[in-house]
């Protein structure tokens, strides 16, 4: 019994190690987190996988060992407690019982026999009478032999559910990987692919895996998680996605996702049509189909890429689908644009809307990475349509360098027409080099001293080449060149102001011909909002440096696929440890809430009256079973006194 | 001549259940059917066939817990008079909670649960005054606050689920959806199953200890809804949208609740034996008394972890396809069943009582509120239904 507790206790303290380190991690994340040494020396410890290690498994086993030897000891004896009146025990014993009375009484031993037993019956007792050789009368009484029954099964519970347990486990893939008759596959292939050594045939006992399926696609395999890597587990049957639905609330979160799915017996060819949802699952001899979870299953998006490295302010069309690798040539060399997401919606909170909502939705949104030939990636969002800022409509393009880091945004304003044209425009004046020179010469055409045409010309170069600074590195290369040349604060001040000062000058020469070009005549009054625009530019252009992309990819359309996350599982086991847990249960209950008792009434005669000795025995329960037993003894004694006595008559 | 069989038998006869049973029986069980039978009239859109096997389950298992702890009828008539008076008071409009005077300021979800949180607190006042000068009447006063906060407890949870319903109805839920919620559950639960010991046991002495960790649930729960919010009512995700719910949490709860209980009275115990003579020891029931009070509350609360773990199995094959799956939250579900087991063995098998099984349930109730709260807050899992 020693061992039972120990055990308990030493599997709760290894369960612990599995829930803090996360388990099941691709192994470069544990290398990462814990350098290649403690990684070699926390993976030979199986901690990446506790609870399907060898050593874990030992531990179930020694509970399901112990668990069962006691049931196989104890479990004789139990039956024998329930259904064993003691009437084998001595008086010298009953005599040394921590609760009991005696009392010597001038009624009849057969009388008093009879009014105990009688006592004992009404009191739930199940009552048995021996003679006994010294002419005395035992009375045994018992009852709540069901506490007994419920040990049994509360034990054999432990033991059915293990069995049920390793029944749907995965040992014996793990030892079939281990003989080297099957090899995990660590490789990204797609499904194809797999080789057969990596491949399980459909008739497999148990399982418990997953496949992610496009609306349209169908699959009759599904791949299984082992360590590191995966198994390809081919099913008795081909599942078709046909639609996929999710449903939000108004808070954007999601409220309900569900999948139109039907499957065909690759044997018998049956078909059966099913729409499952979480919580709704389709059961199929005796396969169940759950919904797990929802990615994007490829969706088609028609793209326009604005170009941010040269002087174009024309966008070039593209297309591609999520999931696909673009490899593209730049004049910095080769990227590759990785689709990484699409979504339809994004639901945040507002405040003070007009209309009082809470939440609104910003509209479809798309992610991409840029990798470079280093490996090296920036990953962007971008919205399709513009987003209020501050009560000013931008289009929003966030970027980052890694997933743990947030989005910084670009807030690029929209022009009239709402488009990106005059920004674009701008942006692509400020990049050509004859027109930045032409409004430099006439932005120095207001200066009041004439200087030689060499020094002017030295000027028009040096301050093109900081306007190209600004829009290709960002304001802040250009406040590291200051902080380059000068020390003195005041003087940096004074320098960065003029620089500023030379940038607006030139940009809004820029501009006012941007304007000119779309037939406006600014000579005569640039508006308001043509001027915010202007500030708006300044700042996106500031931020084009940092922001890293050659290009600005817009959404121009978008065709939706959804893909469903399935889970399917074989557990012929699942039945087997339901039986245990209704055995659990129940067994638990009776232990706790059905009392075992024993009582013994002994009477010998005794100077023609009677001499009653009165003892019980209920372990468990003490408090309440003194209780009981003092309530009963006053009975008993009541009885006794009898108010009609035998020997007076 | 001997008595006769059937005098004594007379004499003897207790009566049964059923003759035992008074006209205020009747009605409570009455009510309780009758409530069901409204609710499922008024509500079968609204739930599955399993969804109105718990709610007549629910009613009936009710009818012989009101029999046999009596002052739980009280409690149901007024947390269902106040209930439905809040509800008829909102009508059909959510705004009503913040213009009308009754439930501004007392039956509004939040405000009962405002009120809850304050009378838990003066019941801990209470306890301990009335501990501190053995007064009687200060004692009853603490019982009275206790049942009262419990009450206005139950009003919160059971306006704040029609008060998801007049969000949206798709957002409509039982509230023991997520950690704020639970705290109100769990409150309440470990307050009545105190009040119903203190009368089976005939002593508030260990009210205080037990309303002490009552009040720092609702120091934790005044926190996360000022601090972080989290009373608002938020829509369900996918996975507990199931009647599940409305079993596995409950049943959880009453395991944690008792687990705490038995937790606090180890503390209560362990103060008493280390000073036999002391200040405490003196006002405590006997330490035999406080040692059964709790095995009692643990094997209670094993027995309902049981089955909630059992439910949550049953729940998880359903809607995460396994009904096992190591999750963190799984697995710490095991190890307090685990350390509970180990518990009851050292008490039945190796009939250990007293100082080291009352240190134990003290580390117990760590180890319990690591599985409720710190599984929350530190691991991430399947089961992350309320973060900090």
């Amino acid at each position: 019994m020693n061992l039972a507790i120990t055990l308990l206790v030493v599997i709760a303290i290894a369960s612990v190690i599995g829930t803090v380190l996360q388990q099941n991690q691709p192994f470069n994340d544990y290398i990462s987190k814990f350098g290649p040494f403690w990684f070699e020396v926390f993976k030979a410890l199986s901690l990446y996988d506790v609870y399907g290690s060898a050593w874990f498994l030992v531990l179930l086993g020694f509970l399901l060992i112990s668990t069962s030897v006691c049931v196989w000891r104890n479990a004789p004896r139990m039956v024998r407690d329930m259904r064993h009146y003691r009437l084998d025990v001595q008086l010298r014993s009953l005599r040394a019982f921590h609760l009991k009375r005696e009392w010597e009484r001038p009624l009849l031993p057969a009388e008093a026999v009879k009014r105990a037993a009688l006592l004992l019956k009404l009191r739930g007792y199940g009552v048995r009478q021996k003679q006994e050789a010294a002419g005395a009368v035992l009375l045994a009484g018992m009852k709540g032999g069901a506490n007994r029954l419920g040990y049994i099964l509360s034990h054999s519970a432990i033991v059915v559910i293990c069995i049920g347990g390793l029944l749907d486990g995965n040992l014996p893939l793990k030892l079939r990987a281990l003989s080297g008759e099957l090899v995990v596959e660590k490789r990204d292939l797609p499904a194809s692919q797999v080789p057969p050594e990596s491949t399980l045939p459909a008739d497999a006992s148990s399982f418990r895996g997953s496949v992610s399926l496009p609306e349209g696609a169908k699959a009759d395999f599904i791949f299984l998680n082992v360590g590191d890597g995966y198994l390809k587990q081919m099913l008795p049957f081909t599942v078709a996605l046909e639609d996929f639905r999710i449903e939000h609330y108004a808070t954007g979160q999601p409220k309900s996702f569900e999948s139109d799915l039907v499957l065909v017996d690759n044997t018998t060819g049956e078909t059966v049509k099913k729409t499952i949802a979480v919580n709704h699952p389709l059961v199929y001899k005796g396969y169940s189909i759950y919904q797990a979870s929802f990615s994007d299953g490829g969706s088609k998006l028609q793209l326009r890429a604005w170009s941010l490295d040269g002087p174009s302010s024309e966008a070039v069309p593209m297309e591609g689908a999520v999931g696909d690798e673009l490899r593209l040539t730049t004049p910095t060399g080769p990227l590759t644009l990785e689709l990484v997401n699409f979504k339809k919606f994004n639901i945040f909170p507002v405040e003070d809307d007009p209309t009082g909502k809470t939440h609104r939705n910003f509209g479809p949104s798309f992610v991409f990475k840029l990798r470079d030939q280093t490996g090296a990636a920036l990953e962007y969002v971008n919205y399709q349509y513009p987003v209020p800022v501050k009560d000013r409509l931008y289009y929003l393009s966030g970027v980052r360098g890694s997933p743990a880091e947030e989005y910084h945004y670009l807030h690029i304003p929209l022009d009239e027409r709402g488009g990106l044209d005059r920004f674009m425009a701008l942006h692509a004046s400020a990049l050509d080099s004859e027109r930045v020179r032409a409004a430099v010469r006439s932005q120095l055409e207001g200066v009041q001293e004439k200087p030689s045409e060499q020094v002017r010309n030295e000027v028009v170069d040096s301050i093109a080449a900081l306007v190209q600074m600004f829009v290709v590195q960002g304001i802040d290369a250009v406040l590291a060149r200051v902080d380059g040349s000068v020390t003195d604060p005041a003087k940096r001040n004074s320098m960065i102001d003029s620089y500023i000062k030379v940038l607006q000058g030139v940009l809004g020469e820029l501009y006012i011909q941007v304007l000119r070009d779309e037939g406006l005549t600014p000579e005569a009054g640039v508006s308001e909002k043509d001027s915010v625009f202007f500030d708006d530019a300044l700042t996106a252009l500031s931020m084009l440096g940092p922001y890293g992309s050659p290009f600005y990819l817009q959404l121009a359309s978008f065709e939706q696929r959804d893909a469903s996350g399935l889970q399917i599982t074989r557990a012929p086991g699942k039945d087997i440890v339901y039986l245990g847990c209704v055995m659990l249960m129940v067994g638990v209950f009776l232990m706790f809430y059905v009392h075992h008792r024993r009582i013994w009434v002994r009477v010998a005669a005794l100077n023609g009256g009677s001499e009653v000795l009165f003892a019980g025995s209920g372990n468990r329960d003490r408090v309440d079973f003194e209780q009981e037993f003092t309530t009963l003894a006053e009975e008993l004694d009541g009885l006794l006194q009898g108010h009609t006595s035998d020997k007076a008559e | 001549m001997s008595v006769t069989h059937e005098y004594l038998e007379q004499r003897l006869e207790r009566p049964s259940l059923v003759a035992r049973l008074g006209v205020g029986d009747w009605l409570w069980a009455m009510a309780l059917i009758a409530g069901a039978l409204f609710a499922h009239r008024r509500y079968a859109e609204l739930m599955d066939i399993y969804e109105i096997g718990i709610l007549y389950g629910t009613a009936i298992a009710f009818i012989p817990l009101g029999w046999a702890w009596k002052p739980l009828r009280g409690l149901g008539v007024v947390v269902a008079a106040l209930s439905i008076g809040s509800v008829s008071l909102y009508g059909s409009e959510l705004a009503a909670g913040e213009s009308r005077f009754f439930l501004k300021y007392l039956l509004s979800s939040q405000s009962a649960i405002m009120w809850m949180s304050a009378l838990f607190v003066m019941a801990t006042v209470a306890y301990w005054f009335g501990f501190a000068t053995r007064s009687e009447f200060t004692y009853k006063v603490g019982s009275a606050l206790t049942w009262s906060a419990a009450a206005m407890g139950l009003v919160g949870l059971m306006v704040r689920w029609r008060e998801s319903y007049l969000i949206s109805p798709d957002v409509g839920h039982i509230p023991v959806s997520n950690l704020y919620e639970v705290f109100i559950l769990f409150a309440i639960i470990t307050g009545l199953l105190y009040l119903y010991y203190e009368k089976r046991y005939a002593t508030r002495a260990m009210g205080a200890f037990a309303l002490t960790v009552i009040s720092g649930a609702v120091a934790f729960l005044l926190w996360y809804q000022f601090e972080r919010g989290a009373h608002e009512i938020q829509p369900l995700v996918p996975a507990l949208q199931s009647y599940w719910m409305k079993i596995h949490v409950p049943a959880n709860f009453v395991g944690y609740g008792a687990f705490a209980l038995a937790a606090m009275v180890g503390v209560a115990y362990l103060i008493a034996d280390s000073r036999p003579a002391g200040f405490i020891a003196k006002r405590l029931p006997s330490l035999t008394q406080m040692d059964d009070v709790m095995y009692k509350a643990i094997a209670l609360g094993f027995a309902f972890f049981t089955v909630a773990t059992v439910l949550g199995a049953m729940w998880a094959a359903e809607a995460w396809g396994g009904y096992w799956s190591w999750d963190p939250k799984e697995t710490w579900a095991l190890i307090v069943w685990l350390n509970y087991a180990a518990w009851l063995h050292l008490r039945l098998t190796k009939g250990w009582r007293g100082r080291p099984l009352a240190w134990w349930a003290v580390v117990g109730l760590f180890v319990t509120l690591f599985a409720f709260l710190g599984v929350n807050m530190f691991l991430s899992g399947l089961h992350s239904y309320g973060s900090l």
